[in-house]
C-alpha cells in the first residue's frame, strides 16, 4: 500500500534493483541449462598423475634449485644464511626445553624447570589464576605422554613469536609513525593473512628446504602482521595532544617514541603479542606438513593413519596449549592495561607482591635446578616410582577409539545418511554443476555475477584470477574445491545470521555463545578436522563440516556486532510504531546491518577456503589433496605448487568480489 | 581588569617586542610553498582554490607583536586559523612562509636542535586536551619538560612539586591523571608548562573542554599567576568574555586573516567592521568600556564645576558617581579637559542602546 502511495524516488530505486536481481536469476538460469545441454565437454579434466608442461617446468625449477643449492650466489649469501640464523635459533630453542642438547642426554632445562617457569612467569605477568592453570595445563601435556612433542611446538612457536617482534615492533612503530608506510604495508599484511595457510609452504621449501626454518618462516608469515598490525595500530591510538605536548616541551622523536608512544601504545601491544602467539601456534601445527616438529606432526601422522584417538589426544594437546598461552597473554595485557592507566590493585597486594615474586624466582630456580639434576626433573616420567601408570594419553587415544569405534558402528545410519543425504542433494549436483559444465561456461557466469554484483575492477580481477586458474591446468579441481567452498559458505552464513541475531537480540544468550565462540576461535584451526573424521570418516563432507565450523564463529560475532550496533532508537521507534519480531528482524536490523553481513559473507569465505583446503588431508581431495601430495611425492612437487597457486587465484576472486559487492551495496 | 589594562598599556609602549609575527602564512596541501607568493591565486576564494590547486590557507599574512609581560589574545570561531597560528609560532606545525622574530632571532630559521633548545627553555604550552601522559603520576607529568632537558631526579622533583603548590593541586603529586577532574588535569598542564621556567606561555584554548564554572576558576588562576610570575603570554580562545576578561589586547581572526588588532574597549567602542560589530554586540558595554568612549565635548550651557574622572575608568565603576552627581562628570587627563559625561550618556551604556 505504501509503495502505491510513494512519490518518484522509491519506484526509480525499485526500478533499479530487481533488475539487477532478475539478471543473476537469468544468468544462472542460462548456467543450468547450458550447463545440461553442453555437460561434459571441454571440462579440462586432469587425472591425478597427470602433470601439464607448468607442473613438469615447476619440477624442473625446484630440481635445478636442489643442484646450484650450494653454488648459486643467491643462495650461498641470502637464502642459506637466512635458513642457518633460524635453524640455530630454533634448535637452540629446542635444545633448551625440547631435545638432547650440548652432549646432555636431555634438555637444559627439564619438565619440572619448565612447568615451574611457565607457572611463573604466568603468575608474575598475569595473575595467579593464570599460573595455576599454566601448572595444571603444562603439566597434563606431560601426563598426555606428550611432553617432547608438546616442547618442541612451544620452541618452534616461540622462535616465531620471537623473530615476529624482532621484525614487527620496528615495522609497526614505523608504520604507526609514518602515514606514507602504513599506506604500503597495509595491503601486504591483508595479502599475508587472506591467504589460506596452506599455500605458502611449497615455494617455502623451495627457498628454504623442508624443515624448522621452512616451518619457522611460514610461521613468522602468518604471525607478523600481528605484531606490525598491533603495534602500528596502538602507536596510531595515542591522543595526538600527548604527543604535541611533548614535542612542545622539546622532546627528541627518540624521547617521544619511548617516553610517551610506546607507554602509552603498551597495552595494545601485548594485545598484539597475544593475536601474536595464538597465530603462530595455528601456523606451527600446520607446518607439519613441510616436516616441523611437534603435536602438529602427531596429529598429521595420525589422520593418515586414521588412529582417531591418537590424533585427538595430540588435538588436545595443542588445545591445552593454545588456551594456557592464551590465557597468560590476556591476563598480561589485562595487568598492563590497569598499569597503563594507573589504576594499582589493593595496597596489600602491592606491598606482598615482591616478596612472592622473590620466593616465586627461588622455587622456580630450585625447580630448574633439580631437573637439570635428577632424570624423573627432567623426562616426564610415565610411572610413579612404585610403579602406578601415571601416562594417561594411551587412556585418552584407547577411549576415544572405542567412542568412535562405537559411534561408527552404531550411529553410522545416522552419520552416514545425514552425510549421505548433504552429499547427494547438495554437493554431488553443485559440484556436477561446476565441474561438469564447459570450463568457459563458468568463467562466463563468474565474470558476469562479477559484473552484477560488483564493478569494473571485480571484473578485471576476476578475469585475470580465471586466466591465471587455466594457466595452472587445475581447473577441474579448483572447481571440486569452489563447489565444497559454495556449500561450507551458504552454511555459514545462515549459522551466521541465526546465531548472530539471536545473540544480538538476547543479552543472556550473547554471554552464554561468545565465550565458546572464543574458545573456538583460539583452537589451531587443524584440531577440527578430527572429532569429524571421527564422525563421518573421511570425505568430502567432513572437510565441509569442519569448514563452516571454522569459519562459522568469525562470522556469527560479525553478525552479531553489527545488528546489535543497529541504533535503539530506530528498534525502538518500528516496536512503537507495531512491528512483529519477524519485521523488526527483517525490515530493520538486518536491512541496517547489511555492512556486517557482507564483511561476514567475506570473512567467511576466507576461512571456509583455509579450511576446505586443509581438508585434503581426510579425503576432500581436490587442490588441498594437490598441494599434500606435492609435500609428500617428488613427481607431484610441480603440481602441488601450481595447486597453491589456483588456491591464491580462487581466494583473490572471492575476496574481490565480495569485497566490491560490498562496496557497491554501501554506494547504491 | 583595570589594573591590568593600564600596566600592559605603559609596557607596550616601553618595551621591546618578546614575539613578533611578520607576514606569516600556512597552507596546506600541494606544492604550499607557491601561494603566498601568486597574487592571482591569493585572490580565489576558499572553494576555488581548493578545486583549483587543492590547497587550503589557514593563515594569510599575519602580523603582529607581543610586548614583555603582555597577554596576548587571539581570538576567532573554529576554522578560523588560531589554533594553527598558534602552533605556527612554536613551529608544531610548520609555517609556509614569513617569519616569526623571538628575541630578535628568526624561529623559522632555527634548525631541530636549536629548535628543541627553545622549546625547552624559551616557551612552553597549554592544550585543550591537555596532553598529559596517562601512565605518568602527576608529578612525573609536571616535570616531563625537565626530563626531557636533562635535569635530574632530584631536581626535577623538587621543581615539580613547587609548581605543583603553585597551581594549587599540593597532594596530588601521587596521583595519575586518569583519578582527577577535567580542571584539575589542566592545571596539571600548566604547572608543567611553568615548570620549565618559560619566557613565553602559549595557551591553546586551554579551557574551552572544562565546565563553566571550573573553567572560571582556571581564568582567574591565569590572572593570578600572570599577577605572580608576569610571564608573557599568547591565549588562544573562541570566548569572546574570555578573551576580554584576560587581554590585554585581542587579535580577532576569521578565515585566516586579522580583522581587527586592539585593546578589548577598542574592540567594543570602535569595531573595524560588521563581523566585529555582530561579535561584540551582546557583549555587556559598561564593563568594557572606559569614559573616554562615551564622552562628548562640552557645549556652553554644562556646568563645568562637577567631579573629575580619568578616561580609563571603566564605566560600570563610574555609573555610581555619574548618577550621584547633579552636574556632568567632567574627563580630565594631565590637567586637561577631554570631554563630559552626563546622565544621558550612562544611561545609554547601562540600557544598552548604544
Amino acid at each position: 500500500m505504501t509503495t502505491m502511495a510513494e512519490p518518484e524516488p522509491r519506484s526509480r530505486l525499485s526500478f533499479q534493483w530487481p533488475g539487477r536481481g532478475k539478471l543473476i536469476v537469468g544468468l544462472l538460469v542460462i548456467w543450468l541449462v547450458l550447463g545440461a545441454l553442453l555437460r561434459g565437454k571441454q571440462t579440462l579434466s586432469l587425472a591425478p598423475a597427470d602433470l601439464t608442461g607448468l607442473h613438469r617446468w615447476f619440477n624442473d625449477l625446484d630440481d635445478s634449485i636442489s643442484a646450484n643449492r650450494n653454488s648459486n650466489p643467491v643462495f650461498l649469501y641470502f637464502f642459506n644464511e637466512i635458513r642457518l640464523v633460524i635453524d640455530h635459533l630454533v634448535v637452540f630453542i629446542q635444545g633448551l626445553i625440547a631435545q638432547p642438547a650440548y652432549g646432555r642426554p636431555v634438555p637444559v632445562i627439564g619438565w619440572l624447570g619448565v612447568v615451574a617457569l611457565v607457572t611463573f612467569l604466568a603468575s608474575a605477568f598475569g595473575n595467579l589464576r593464570v599460573g595455576a592453570l599454566a601448572l595444571v595445563g603444562f603439566t597434563f601435556l606431560g601426563l598426555q605422554g606428550l611432553w617432547q612433542e608438546s616442547m618442541d611446538t612451544l620452541a618452534l612457536t616461540l622462535a616465531a613469536v620471537l623473530l615476529s617482534l624482532l621484525i614487527g615492533i620496528p615495522l609497526g612503530i614505523w608504520a604507526g609513525t609514518s602515514d606514507r608506510f602504513n599506506a604500503v604495508v597495509t595491503p601486504i599484511l591483508d595479502f599475508m593473512q587472506t591467504m589460506p595457510t596452506f599455500v605458502y609452504l611449497a615455494p617455502l621449501t623451495l627457498f628454504f628446504l623442508i624443515g624448522p626454518a621452512s616451518a619457522t618462516i611460514a610461521t613468522l608469515i602468518y604471525s607478523l602482521p600481528c605484531a606490525v598490525r598491533y603495534t602500528a595500530h596502538g602507536i596510531r591510538e595515542v591522543p595526538p595532544s600527548s604527543v604535541e605536548a611533548a614535542t612542545s616541551l622539546g622532546a627528541t622523536g627518540w624521547q617521544r617514541l619511548t617516553g610517551v608512544l610506546l607507554p602509552m601504545a603498551k597495552r595494545t601491544i601485548v594485545l598484539g603479542l597475544n593475536q601474536t602467539i595464538m597465530a603462530a601456534l595455528a601456523m606451527v601445527t600446520i607446518a607439519a606438513l613441510i616436516d616441523a616438529p611437534g603435536l602438529g606432526k602427531t596429529v598429521l601422522k595420525a589422520l593418515e593413519t586414521l588412529d582417531v584417538g591418537t590424533a585427538f589426544n595430540a588435538g588436545l594437546a595443542i588445545v591445552v596449549m593454545a588456551i594456557c598461552l592464551d590465557r597468560i597473554t590476556t591476563a598480561a595485557s589485562r595487568r598492563a592495561e590497569l598499569a597503563g592507566r594507573g589504576r594499582a590493585p589493593k595496597a596489600w597486594a602491592v606491598k606482598a607482591r615482591r616478596p612472592a615474586l622473590l620466593i616465586g624466582a627461588i622455587v622456580t630456580l630450585f625447580a630448574v635446578y633439580l631437573s637439570r639434576t635428577y632424570l624423573w626433573a627432567a623426562e616426564f616420567p610415565s610411572t610413579l616410582r612404585n610403579g602406578t601408570d601415571i601416562e594417561i594419553g594411551s587412556d585418552i587415544a584407547k577411549r576415544v577409539s572405542i567412542i568412535t569405534d562405537w559411534v561408527q558402528l552404531n550411529l553410522s545410519g545416522v552419520t552416514n545418511g545425514f552425510k549421505d543425504a548433504v552429499t547427494s542433494l547438495v554437493i554431488d549436483p553443485l559440484q556436477t554443476l561446476l565441474v561438469e559444465s564447459p570450463w568457459w561456461l563458468v568463467a562466463l557466469v563468474l565474470i558476469g555475477l562479477a559484473a552484477l554484483l560488483g564493478d569494473t575492477r571485480a571484473v578485471i580481477t576476476t578475469v585475470i584470477c580465471l586466466a591465471v586458474l587455466l594457466g595452472t591446468g587445475l581447473w577441474q579441481d579448483t572447481m571440486t574445491t569452489l563447489a565444497m567452498v559454495l556449500v561450507a559458505t551458504v552454511v555459514t552464513i545462515a549459522l551466521g545470521v541465526l546465531v548472530g541475531v539471536w545473540m544480538a537480540r538476547n543479552r543472556r544468550v550473547d554471554s552464554v555463545v561468545r565465550p565458546i565462540l572464543d574458545a573456538f576461535q583460539t583452537m589451531p584451526p587443524f584440531v577440527y578436522l578430527v572429532p569429524f573424521v571421527a564422525l563421518f570418516a573421511a570425505s568430502r563432507f567432513t572437510a565441509i563440516v569442519a569448514a563452516v565450523l571454522y569459519a562459522a564463529p568469525v562470522s556469527i560475532k560479525i553478525v552479531a556486532d553489527g545488528v546489535a550496533a543497529v541504533s535503539p532508537t530506530t528498534v525502538e521507534a518500528a516496536t512503537a510504531s507495531g512491528s512483529n519480531t519477524w519485521q523488526i528482524i527483517t525490515k530493520v536490523q538486518l536491512p541496517m546491518a547489511r555492512e556486517a553481513l557482507t564483511l561476514a559473507v567475506n570473512q567467511g569465505l576466507i576461512y571456509v577456503l583455509a579450511m576446505v583446503v586443509v581438508g585434503g588431508l581426510v579425503g576432500a581431495g581436490a587442490l588441498g589433496f594437490d598441494v599434500v601430495a606435492g609435500f609428500s611425492q617428488g613427481q607431484l612437487f610441480g603440481k602441488g605448487l601450481a595447486a597453491g597457486i589456483a588456491i591464491v587465484a580462487l581466494g583473490i576472486m572471492l575476496n574481490r568480489i565480495t569485497v566490491a559487492a560490498a562496496h557497491r551495496q554501501r554506494t547504491v | 581588569m583595570a589594573a591590568v589594562t593600564e600596566r600592559s598599556q605603559t609596557a607596550i609602549a616601553t618595551a621591546e617586542p618578546v614575539v613578533s609575527v611578520r607576514d606569516l602564512w600556512m597552507v596546506f596541501g600541494p606544492k604550499a610553498g607557491g601561494v603566498p607568493s601568486s597574487p592571482e591565486l591569493c585572490d580565489l576564494s576558499r572553494r576555488e582554490l581548493i578545486d583549483k590547486t587543492g590547497n587550503t590557507i589557514a593563515v594569510r599574512d599575519i602580523s603582529f607583536e607581543v610586548a614583555p609581560g603582555e597577554v596576548f589574545v587571539v581570538m576567532g570561531l573554529s576554522g578560523s586559523g588560531k589554533s594553527t597560528l598558534v602552533r605556527c609560532l612554536t613551529r608544531l606545525i610548520e609555517p609556509t612562509a614569513g617569519q616569526v622574530i623571538f628575541e630578535g632571532e628568526d624561529i623559522l630559521k632555527a634548525d631541530q636542535k636549536r629548535l628543541r633548545e627553545l622549546r625547552r627553555h624559551k616557551f612552553s604550552m597549554v592544550f585543550q586536551n591537555f596532553g598529559l601522559l596517562p601512565h605518568r603520576k602527576v608529578v612525573d607529568n609536571v616535570g616531563y619538560g625537565l626530563e626531557v632537558r636533562g635535569a635530574s631526579k632530584a631536581d626535577r622533583r623538587r621543581r615539580a612539586m613547587e609548581m605543583i603548590e603553585l597551581v594549587g593541586l599540593s597532594g596530588y603529586e601521587s596521583s595519575y591523571p586518569d583519578q582527577l577532574s577535567g580542571g584539575m588535569q589542566q592545571r596539571v598542564g600548566l604547572a608543567r608548562a611553568l615548570a620549565v621556567e618559560p619566557d613565553v606561555l602559549f595557551f591553546d584554548e586551554p579551557f574551552s573542554a572544562l565546565d563553566p564554572l571550573i573553567r572560571r576558576d582556571m581564568q582567574n588562576e591565569v590572572i593570578r599567576l600572570h599577577r605572580e610570575l608576569n610571564k608573557t603570554m599568547v591565549f588562544i580562545t573562541h570566548d569572546l568574555s574570555e578573551a576580554l576578561k584576560l587581554g590585554d589586547r585581542i587579535l580577532i581572526m576569521r578565515d585566516g586573516v586579522v580583522v581587527q588588532v586592539g585593546t578589548g574597549d577598542e574592540l567594543v567602542g570602535a569595531p573595524a567592521n560588521d563581523y566585529v560589530r555582530d561579535f561584540v554586540s551582546d557583549i555587556p558595554k559598561g564593563d568594557v568600556l572606559t569614559l573616554k568612549w562615551i564622552m562628548r565635548p562640552p557645549s556652553d550651557d554644562d556646568p563645568m564645576d562637577g567631579p573629575e574622572l580619568g578616561p580609563d575608568v571603566i564605566v560600570r565603576e563610574a555609573t555610581r558617581v555619574v548618577l550621584a552627581a547633579d552636574k556632568p562628570v567632567r574627563v580630565v587627563k594631565d590637567g586637561q579637559l577631554l570631554g563630559i559625561v552626563g546622565h544621558e550618556e550612562i544611561l545609554a551604556i547601562v540600557a544598552g542602546t548604544i
